[in-house]
């Protein structure tokens, strides 16, 4: 099991979180076209290498922070 | 008898006889014999029969790894005979050797041995497949495993957390050394090895003085020692598993900042036509026999040496008195060419033909390096030809390193030197890791940061050894799996012609032992057989586990956290039928739902209904949020309303819905579905920590701060009324909340909704009391013919009035235009989640929509989930959702999703029964069966007048009673309840105004001036703790405070949202580690360390607040769990002593 360091509470054991996915941008749903907003609500680039993905604290802080995870290694840049 | 007279560093104690059995046979040992040198002490030489061919199998390496030694214990299989321990009147018996050790039946399979070559499975029973429940019951037969007995006592293996700054695997005088110099450095140390004492093989080589020093170097130095316990595997980032045996098994799940690989070397056995004879041995095991437990292994004996410990073997077999027949040298080209025997060892044949009588053989032929630990921290061992082994390759992570043999050779000075080096550096290494850790962690105080660079290790030689794998004759290679030299040359004729494949073809290295005698000699073949070297052949992977482990270690103690409602203990006490729902325990009847239906439509009933999401929303940007998170409007709802809302998520499906009341001006209650309550609280914190940052809105979850109970019929107002005090009753129209005074029970919120179709009133009742007004509801109600309802009767009631559930009448699918909801859903917002598709969805119409539906028949009642069906074909064109019996029409009712076009009204459509019958149902005019006007929605009657009512008593979450034996305030190790001490949150921005006013940062807890204990609980989130009966002082008080700083803060009361508990001795810490991941040492979570973690998977708020000095920690969780985290934390200090104490608070029975 790994460790993830989360920017409030430290290190902790990732079952302490929820993965939230890969950051994708919320199109402005005013414009979106059908194409834009699915592409949004489902494609993500997964790529073996580094990704942006959002963490959710469940079991500590409960909040919301984003990674540099690399998927390979699961080496993570540490945000501070 | 073979029992020598005294060794100097034998393990027995001939002072303590104990007596046991072996298959029905009574046989003495002394105190430290195992089960096997027991029994070779006793002149026993077999002790198993092979997996295949049943051949007849002895001692060969006298360790744990030794393949022909597992036996059964008790009940308990499987057990390895060689390292288990005797215990006095332990009953041994032989694994899968019916009908006796002596004569197998099955040992004819040596006669038809070429029916069973590599592939055999595959290639015999492969057709006819009808066959196979035939071929199944012979094999099994065969199957090499001891009995488990059904009757076996249930028992639970527990856990430990540990986060050593070094852990070394291996206590051999390498390992010992790299602890020891770790443990000088200034580490913990956690040092793990798997035989029964310290030492490795100094232990039976003639070292006891370097023995004893080592040995006292570790007590000294204040390494923690595990004997009898075995890393199983290295995961990611040095998460270890390791298992200590000995009374009871127990899993450590150890996070180590540095590993120390030290497990030695492994003595390889070599490849003869009777290599697995009884009597022939590794020089190693007869080391141990002779050393370790003074058993003469033989009496006349053949040695094939290669290396110094075979003619280290010779001298002791001399010393033991057994007659040395022959010394066969391989390093001058001396072979032998097989053995012969039946039940044991008769002869030695050399090549030439040779033959010597002995009834012991002897071979030291070389070494295999468990590397398992480094292969799995990424490194690829390399084999060198010279040493005729592998070593590391140097590819392991940082945070990994090998010492001892399995790192090089030298003499022992030379390896302690080497360990040493490599503990220091470990334990630098370990100290810059823990020092980052400690400044990115709140709780902790970090210190100064480590100085020093990195220091020299030095190598490490490695000697030269020949390579031997197999003499001119062809013999055992996995001698747990029978897998032969020639199977293995068939496999690579076959085809199979690389490590992997072969291995997997054959199955060697894939039983009991995991390569651990034979990879080596299985690999060797593979090169042998298709002409490549072995450094060409490569390795096969080494994974977890290393040694076997039970799968009731691994499982631990199962912890299934139950939540209940405050009124739980009144349901099991009258009757009710309990229902699982999530976590939640719930009452789905109290034996006849029909009749609790009625009572609803023609009286009163009363349901719990507490599992009911409630969040807490305060801000003056609640209705924007509302706005964004529903797909209706809310912008205009007035203070004391209420509506009904519907989330969807961005694919436009249905998410949850509830209803939300206003209850003042920047303060909203929102209620969500019973399952979806905590994805509905984490999905309005995404929307308002990642897209809206800038609006201020403060979420608290309450959902257990409340007892909730749905009071529903045309009786419900005068029940009310009777219990009422502070609102106006006849002001209180359908779709409003209020505040008021229930049965003395202050801070109760009022909605005027309902689920049922019935007037009603959902009470929220702060938890503690829910019980008392629970039993006032029924008391007062009597003569109105109240009846409480469970599950059952509320699904009937809602589906007879066309309520949809999500989850059940939507799916993953479902956007809200085919969930019915179309005149909810406003499309002219400016933004809502999902907008965008429900757009579409709308333009192009929903492919599907949800109907009431009726079977023509009403005495049918088609299950859920039956399918609709195009008339006269079996094409589906929709489904049945929701399908009961309702009491009220005498007819079945259900609520179905179909096609668009079949969604008229009067449309007649076919349910397809799951028996085949085809039925005909109609699509109704609405999707209430019962009063689609909701026309007695309005009547609510006439409020009735206020009753006395017996005084409101608090209760806690925790029953503690049941476990009080007799705590005394004296005891070492306690636990309390303190569920009654008042509780506020605050929820301000982190670091401004009011942080600095509360003046406790995120991470920490302190006492105020007024006593109470004000903790940092979350970026921006406190919770004050004062004493029982305080909390609307303290609720003032911080009101106040808020009020004087400014800005945007909040203020909750959380007294009855909490179960809180009290762990105070010196061994809390210890207690936790076996439920809780967190490092408790006192750089990491110091007296004032405030944090949130999962203790036995539950989400627990941990605050160390010390009591005169003796570690203490407050535990609180959600109400609803408080049980169950109480449970666990009683359970988890089992071992260590605890009791409780404390004053005992009334209990949910009480
Ligand atoms: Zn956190």
């Amino acid at each position: 099991m790994i460790q993830l360091p989360c920017p409030w509470c430290g290190p902790r054991n990732v079952t302490e979180f929820r993965y939230a996915g890969e950051r994708t941008p919320r199109p402005d749903p005013g414009t979106a076209t059908p194409r834009q907003w699915r592409a949004y609500l489902y494609l993500r680039r997964n790529p073996c290498g580094v990704v942006e993905e959002n963490w959710y604290h469940t079991a500590g802080c409960r909040r919301f922070f984003t990674l540099h995870r690399d998927t390979a290694s699961n080496a993570v840049k540490e945000t501070r | 008898m073979n029992r020598l007279p005294e060794r100097l560093g034998e393990v027995i104690d001939r002072g303590t006889t104990l007596s046991f059995s072996w298959n029905g046979q009574e046989f003495s040992a002394f105190a430290g014999d195992t089960v096997v040198s027991a029994l070779a002490a006793a002149g026993q030489r077999v002790f198993s029969r092979s997996f295949k061919y049943h051949r007849p199998r002895g001692l060969l390496t006298a360790s744990f790894h030794d393949p022909g030694c597992m036996v059964q214990i008790g009940d308990e299989p499987n057990v390895r005979g060689a390292h288990r321990l005797v215990t006095d009147s332990m009953v041994v018996t032989s694994q899968n050797t019916w009908p006796s050790l002596r004569f197998d039946v099955r040992g004819a399979n040596r006669l038809v041995g070429r029916f069973l070559a590599p592939g055999f499975y595959y290639k015999t029973f492969i057709r006819p497949q009808r066959l196979w429940p035939t071929y199944e019951r012979v094999l099994r037969q065969f199957v090499h495993a001891g009995e488990i007995s059904p009757d076996t006592r249930v028992e639970h293996r527990s856990t430990r957390f540990a986060h050593p700054d070094v852990l070394v695997a291996g206590g051999g005088p390498a390992g010992m050394a790299a602890a020891v110099a770790a443990a000088r450095a200034g580490a913990r140390v956690l040092l793990v090895e798997e035989e029964h004492q310290l030492g490795g093989h100094l232990r039976y080589v003639g070292s006891p003085a370097e023995l004893a020093e080592l040995r006292t170097e570790v007590t000294a130095s204040g390494v923690e020692v595990l004997t009898d316990s075995v890393v199983l595997g290295r995961y990611d980032q040095n998460w270890l598993a390791v298992l200590q045996r000995g009374s009871g098994e127990r899993l450590i799940k150890a996070r180590a900042r540095v590993l120390i690989v030290a497990c030695g070397l492994i003595e390889r056995p070599y490849v003869f036509a009777g290599n697995d004879l009884p009597g022939v041995m590794l020089s190693t095991a007869v080391r141990r026999l002779i050393n370790l437990y003074a058993v003469k292994p033989g009496e006349r004996a053949v040695v094939l040496t290669a290396n110094s410990d075979g003619d280290a073997a010779v001298r002791d077999l001399l010393d033991a008195g057994v007659e040395v027949a022959e010394v066969v040298d391989a390093r001058s080209g001396g072979d032998i060419l097989r053995a012969h025997g039946r039940r044991g060892l008769r002869t030695v044949e050399l090549p030439g033909g040779r033959r010597i009588e002995a009834d012991l053989l002897v071979t030291a032929t070389g070494w295999t390096a468990p590397t398992a630990l480094l292969n799995q921290a990424g490194d690829v061992p390399v084999y060198s030809a010279a040493a005729a082994r592998f070593l590391p390759g140097g590819k392991a992570s940082e945070d990994v390193l090998a010492v001892g043999g399995l790192a090089g050779d030298g003499t022992l000075d030379e390896l302690r030197a080497h360990a040493g080096a490599v503990g220091a550096e470990a334990a630098r290494r370990a100290a810059t890791h823990r020092y980052r850790q400690l400044t990115r962690t709140p709780t902790a105080v970090a210190g100064r940061a480590p100085v020093g660079g990195p220091i020299e290790i030095p190598d490490l030689p490695v000697h030269e050894h020949p390579a031997l794998f197999r003499a001119k004759s062809h013999g055992m290679v996995d001698f747990s799996e029978d897998v032969s030299s020639s199977d293995i040359h068939l496999a690579v004729r076959e085809g199979y012609d690389s490590a992997e494949l072969a291995k997997r073809y054959t199955t060697a290295t894939m039983g009991p032992l995991q390569g651990k005698l034979e990879m080596v000699n299985a690999i060797a073949m593979v090169a042998e057989a298709t002409g490549r070297s072995v450094a060409e052949t490569g390795t096969t992977t080494w994974r977890p586990m290393y040694a076997p482990v039970t799968l009731g270690a691994l499982a631990g103690r199962t912890v299934q956290p139950v939540r209940r409602s405050p009124m739980h203990a009144w349901h099991q006490a009258n009757g009710a039928v309990p229902l699982v729902a999530g976590q939640w325990i719930r009452p789905d009847h109290y034996g006849d739902p029909a009749a609790e239906v009625r009572a609803v439509r023609t009286a009163v009933g009363i349901i719990d209904v507490t599992p009911i999401g409630k969040l807490d929303l305060r801000g003056p940007d609640v209705p924007k949020l509302l706005n964004l998170l529903y797909v209706n409007k809310w912008s205009k709802l007035a203070v004391g309303r209420v509506r009904y809302g519907v989330m969807c998520a961005e694919d436009g499906v249905v998410l949850d819905d509830g209803v939300t009341g206003r209850l003042g001006p920047d303060h909203y209650l929102m209620s969500t579905t019973s399952s979806g309550a905590a994805a509905v609280w984490e999905w309005i914190e995404n929307w308002l920590q990642t897209e809206r940052p800038e609006w201020n809105v403060h979420v608290t979850p309450v959902t257990t701060s409340y007892a909730s109970v749905n009071v529903a019929g045309p009786r419900s107002a005068e029940l009310i009324g009777r219990l009422a005090e502070g609102v106006d009753l006849t002001d209180f129209e359908y779709m409003n909340v209020r505040t008021a005074r229930l049965a003395g029970v202050d801070g109760c919120v009022l909605w005027r909704i309902g689920f049922t179709g019935e007037p009603s009133y959902e009470l929220h009742v702060p938890a503690g009391y829910g019980l008392h007004v629970w039993e006032t509801l029924l008391a007062h109600g009597e003569d109105l013919g109240v009846r409480p309802f469970g599950v059952e009767a509320q699904r009937i009631l809602r589906l007879e009035k066309g309520h949809l559930i999500v989850g059940q009448d939507t799916d993953g699918l479902t956007r809200a235009f085919s969930a019915g909801l179309d005149r909810l859903v406003k499309l002219d917002k400016d933004d809502f989640v999902g907008k965008p598709e429900l757009l579409w969805q709308h333009d192009q119409g929903a492919q599907t929509r949800l109907v009431g539906l009726q079977p023509v028949n009403g005495q049918i009642v088609p299950p859920e989930a039956s399918q609709l069906v195009a008339a006269d074909t079996t094409r589906i064109v929709g489904r049945v959702t929701s399908s009961r019996m309702s009491p009220t029409l005498g007819r079945s009712i259900c609520l179905a999703q179909v096609e668009a076009a079949l969604a008229g009204p009067d449309t007649e459509v076919t349910v397809l029964l799951p028996d085949g019958r085809r039925i005909p149902a109609r699509v109704t005019e609405h999707l209430a069966h019962v009063d689609p006007h909701g026309a007695r929605l309005h009547t609510a009657g006439t409020p009735g007048t206020f009753r006395q009512h017996p005084p409101p008593v608090a209760r806690s979450p925790i029953r503690t009673a049941a476990h009080a034996v007799g705590g005394s305030p004296n005891a070492a190790l306690t636990l309390a309840d303190h569920s009654a001490l008042a509780k506020v949150v605050v929820r301000a921005p982190h670091a401004k105004a009011m942080a600095a006013s509360l003046g406790v940062p995120f991470g920490r807890a302190a006492r105020a001036a007024d006593g109470t204990l004000v903790i940092g609980a979350g970026p921006g989130e406190w919770l004050v703790l004062g004493p029982a009966d305080s909390g609307d002082g303290l609720l003032k008080q911080l009101r106040r405070q808020a009020e004087e700083v400014g800005g945007f803060v909040s203020v909750v009361d959380l007294t009855h949202g909490r179960a809180m508990l009290r762990l105070t001795g010196d061994r809390a810490a210890d207690v936790l580690a076996s439920v809780c991941a967190i490092d408790l040492d006192s750089d990491f979570t110091p007296n004032g360390a405030a944090l949130r973690t999962s203790v036995a998977t539950l989400v627990t708020d941990l605050v160390r607040d010390d009591q005169q000095g003796v570690p203490s920690y407050l535990l609180h969780c959600e109400r609803s769990s408080g049980q169950s985290l109480w449970d666990a934390v009683l359970d988890a200090g089992a071992e260590h002593g605890i009791e409780i104490s404390g004053e005992p608070t009334p209990s949910p029975e009480e």
